[in-house]
């Protein structure tokens, strides 16, 4: 038990960041807009949530201009994708064991 | 947070990697339509050979010429339906037709089937036609394979019989019509159907 708990990451232990990371372990790259508008969220809950994964090196931001509008893509690293399948292996355990 | 909202975390994490990644809203009905379409152009195309007096199709300027324009009707009707009920059905799911997933789903589509179709005209002007119902059926099943990545996973499946068909029209290049036939039209109304009682009946 002790060993599951361990392994349910407090980076993930958001909605938010748990759907950014979903999006991104599926896609390549996906831009802010596309991620706002797949998780019904506003810009500033976004950017900050975005922000916390990016702090633990779970994603990687790339900032650049279509035109002249800024773009901003982000890309789940191999850390956070291996995270990340670990925190779902936990939560899958953790709801066997509750049964 | 209690086992329950796990589960729901689970669910919801499934729910947006598919949203994310696959266009779910083709419409089934628009392949059963395209399978109909494709089975009135043969018949036709089939008359249009019978009235010649000859069994078999040969590049004599009008035959062969009416038989091309046949071709591009049922493209162009097939096209416009899918586009049509496709549309239609992604706005009922609140998913956007023009985006990058679909963009990708396109790509994806038309590179072997615009490839195939330069390369099946290319031969065609070199007065060889005995493999084009087998050519067709294959780049039309590569097309589908390399898009089914990204939508429904059915189209996988029409996909792998539309590339049996093709390899066994090549096999027998005299009955490529009726290969065609089955190809183009049958399949088509049974994959849109399966499709259409799988997805759209009960929304």
């Amino acid at each position: 038990m002790q060993n599951i708990i361990h392994n349910i990451n407090k980076a993930f232990d958001h909605r938010i960041r748990l759907g950014i990371m979903s999006v991104l372990m599926v896609n390549d790259s996906v831009d802010f807009n596309t991620l706002k508008e797949l998780l019904g969220v506003t810009d500033g809950n976004l950017a900050s949530h975005t922000k916390a994964l990016e702090k633990v090196d779970f994603i990687k931001v790339e900032k650049q201009f279509i035109g002249r509008k800024p773009n901003t893509k982000y890309y789940a690293t191999k850390l956070g994708k291996i995270e990340f399948k670990k925190h779902i292996d936990a939560l899958e355990k953790l709801i066997n064991t509750k049964k | 947070m209690s086992s329950k909202d796990y589960l729901k975390d689970i669910s919801e994490i499934k729910n947006l990697m598919n949203k994310s990644s696959k266009f779910i809203s083709l419409s089934g009905l628009s392949g059963i339509l395209a399978g109909i379409y494709a089975l009135i152009g043969a018949g036709f195309a089939y008359w249009l050979v019978q009235q010649s007096g000859r069994d078999y199709l040969i590049l004599d300027g009008k035959v062969f010429r009416l038989i091309l324009f046949d071709l591009l009707i049922v493209g162009a009707l097939s096209i416009g339906t899918a586009i049509f009920f496709t549309t239609k059905k992604a706005k009922k799911n609140d998913e956007k037709i023009w985006d990058s997933l679909t963009k990708r789903l396109l790509i994806n589509f038309l590179v072997p089937l615009v490839a195939g179709a330069i390369y099946i005209i290319t031969i065609l002007n070199q007065q060889k036609y005995g493999q084009t119902g087998a050519l067709m059926l294959l780049f039309y099943g590569f097309a589908l394979l390399n898009a089914s990545k990204y939508t429904l996973g059915d189209i996988r499946y029409l996909g792998y019989t539309q590339i049996i068909l093709g390899l066994l029209c090549a096999f027998y290049p005299g009955y490529g019509f009726w290969f065609w036939v089955i190809g183009f039209g049958f399949m088509h109304i049974i994959y849109g159907a399966l499709m259409y009682f799988k997805y759209d009946k009960n929304n």
